[in-house]
């Protein structure tokens, strides 16, 4: 069984290169110091954060700005926590069911546009894709009045409607790519054997469907987490998610840049967790059954 | 962060022929309906009331509907700030993407071969994906300041400029995004350090679609290693760099998050884009404007996505 949509990087046997010829040892140097040198201009906003994040006043002065800390002084992290920590809690609230819920939609919307197709599904399916793209500022206003209307209450619940509803497209465009490999003659067996159309999801596909789950679910958490739009038409500090906490934290004239650093390090680190550990399936999900190979 | 993903393809397989009746298909309709409904209402409902609001006089928290037809959009056009945000917002498009265009290729073509190492680098490069646009918006704040108050209620160079200046690269010290005219590609900065490793991602696996054969080909028949690029590589990449041009174009339309947080004041006129005015509005009660400006925004997208995807899905069929 084909797992599409997450490529572990095919390795291509380097061909045999005829080392030792002096060039070629010069090239080679010359690439990795261009990767260390890019590798460093890519680390240094997290080095300004992490330091940053650590400076008591005595180092407020400009001219030690790129210096380590005299002092590791922790009250800026402290501030911090006490700020964001219960909006943490509110956004890992929303985001855990928004991505379970999408995903589960997304699988079945995928079965279905993939494996068991109706007339015009090819038109629904671009349909569907086009609610991925859209500047959801074309919606915002309207959108603010249906929730309304609707009597969805500000913060999380509304955010994590959207969130759902909003997340529906990707995740069926990333099912349907990834159901895509899986053998039409394994649907066909089932439907012999009598299965229907649930039966066969449920036999057939959901046993399957753990990388695309994975894929799914890291996606969904990752922009949920990190939504900002949504949550700063629908929610306030007092109700809000992470995003919103942070840009208060943060906001302002007069910023206390160790507090809001070590914000932005703590509202990161549930998205770094998730990327260093599970980064093949991060990447699988940027991809989203990218390139035809 | 709001960017969806890689190209639509993926053959999906065709379970044509198996199905023809409504017994069969009802059901898998059923299925979907829920999805069906929910975006029918929530995008394409949405959108035609939007439309309809952008073409009222509703310019107050007052309700008003009076149909005024395209006069907003009129008067937006006709605006020298709105002018200046749309100004914004191209010079905007072509930094940040020539610049994770230019990173995106430059780091997959060095790590294109693999190599001690490149799996680490990589993950390096792409890394600022994960994090959101508002926490990294903090440091590139600071990044981004051009002074800073210290003590004694002076200013002083602080951020990106008193690093420049103490490597003895002080001429590249500007005053970055507070500049009226050229202050949003200081704003491109950010974004492209936190989207071009994507743009590598997608250039990767553009890189490993080549078979080796191809380029073994060409070499035997005497290609230069220019050549080769100019006639096999670039050729052989295309579609992945017009995938990237496409999500990366549609983000820095819609972009709004990075110059929240980068910028203090919501009404800052350097950084004006249509996304940021578009929230002025509408913290100023002046829904019909805000909702003209939605409609602007979408239909710019509109006119880069739909082709793109008219395009994907006749290549599918074939």
């Amino acid at each position: 069984m084909a797992t599409a949509t997450v490529p572990p990087p095919a390795r291509v046997t380097p061909p045999a290169e005829k080392v030792g010829r002096p060039r070629r040892k010069m090239n080679r140097t010359l690439k990795y110091l261009l990767l260390v040198l890019f590798a460093l201009i890519v680390l240094l906003p997290a080095y300004v954060l992490l330091v940053t994040s650590f400076k008591g006043p005595s180092d407020a002065d400009p001219s030690r700005a790129w210096f380590l800390p005299q002092t590791w002084d922790p009250s800026g992290w402290a501030k911090a926590w006490d700020t964001l920590a219960p909006a943490l809690g509110r956004t890992f609230a929303m985001v855990i069911p928004a991505s379970i819920i999408s995903a589960t939609l997304g699988s079945m919307n995928g079965y279905v546009l993939s494996k068991w197709r109706f007339p015009y599904a090819n038109v629904v399916f671009t349909l569907i894709l086009f609610g991925m793209f859209i500047p959801y500022q074309a919606v915002m206003i309207p959108l603010t009045q249906l929730m309304q209307g609707l009597g969805v209450p500000n913060g999380i619940p509304s955010l994590l409607v959207l969130h759902i509803v909003y997340g529906l497209p990707i995740c069926t465009l990333i099912f349907r790519n990834y159901y895509a490999s899986v053998p039409d003659e394994l649907i066909e067996a089932a439907r012999m054997d009598g299965a229907g159309l649930l039966r066969t999801y449920f036999s057939v596909i959901l046993p399957v469907s753990t990388p695309g789950f994975v894929v799914v679910l890291i996606w969904q958490f990752t922009s949920a987490w990190n939504d900002y739009l949504f949550a700063a038409f629908f929610s306030s500090g007092r109700n809000g998610p992470v995003t919103i906490a942070l840009s208060f934290l943060a906001g302002g004239q007069l910023t206390d840049y160790a507090a809001s650093m070590a914000g932005a390090l703590i509202a990161s680190v549930p998205t770094l967790i998730v990327y260093i550990i599970l980064g093949k399936y991060f990447v699988g999900g940027l991809m989203s059954g990218s390139v035809k190979g | 962060m709001g960017g969806p993903a890689g190209r639509l393809s993926g053959s999906a397989s065709t379970g044509s022929g198996m199905f023809k009746n409504v017994k069969t298909w009802g059901p898998a309709l059923l299925l979907v309906s829920p999805t069906i409904i929910l975006v029918g209402i929530f995008v394409y409902g949405l959108i035609a009331v939007n439309i309809q609001m952008s073409m009222t006089d509703q310019h107050t928290a007052r309700p008003s509907d009076e149909f005024v037809g395209l006069d907003n959009y009129f008067r937006l056009f006709a605006d020298a700030d709105f002018q200046h945000a749309l100004r914004n917002l191209v010079l905007l498009t072509v930094v940040f993407l020539a610049g994770t265009l230019i990173f995106g290729f430059l780091w997959a073509w060095v790590l294109e071969r693999p190599d001690r190492g490149e799996g680490f680098f990589r993950s390096i490069y792409l890394f600022p994906m994960a994090v959101s646009f508002i926490a990294s918006g903090v440091v590139w704040r600071w990044l981004l300041s051009s002074l800073q108050t210290d003590q004694q209620g002076g200013e002083r160079t602080t951020g990106l400029n008193r690093l420049l200046d103490s490597v003895g690269l002080g001429f590249l010290q500007n005053s970055w995004w507070s500049d009226p005219n050229w202050g949003i590609a200081a704003i491109a900065v950010p974004a492209i350090w936190q989207l071009a490793g994507y743009v590598m991602a997608l250039f990767l696996a553009g890189f490993r679609g080549i078979p080796d054969e191809l380029r073994e080909a060409a070499r035997i028949d005497g290609c230069s290693e220019w050549q080769l690029y100019r006639h096999v590589i670039f050729p052989q990449l295309s579609p992945v760099m017009l995938s990237a041009v496409i999500i990366i174009g549609h983000m820095s339309l819609k972009l709004f998050d990075l110059i929240r947080a980068i910028v203090p004041d919501a009404n800052t006129y350097a950084v004006q884009v249509p996304a940021t005015q578009m929230w002025v509005k509408y913290i100023g009660s002046d829904y019909a404007d805000s909702a003209a400006i939605g409609t602007i925004l979408l239909v710019l997208v509109a006119l880069v996505v739909v082709p793109y995807l008219v395009y994907t899905s006749r290549q599918e069929k074939r």
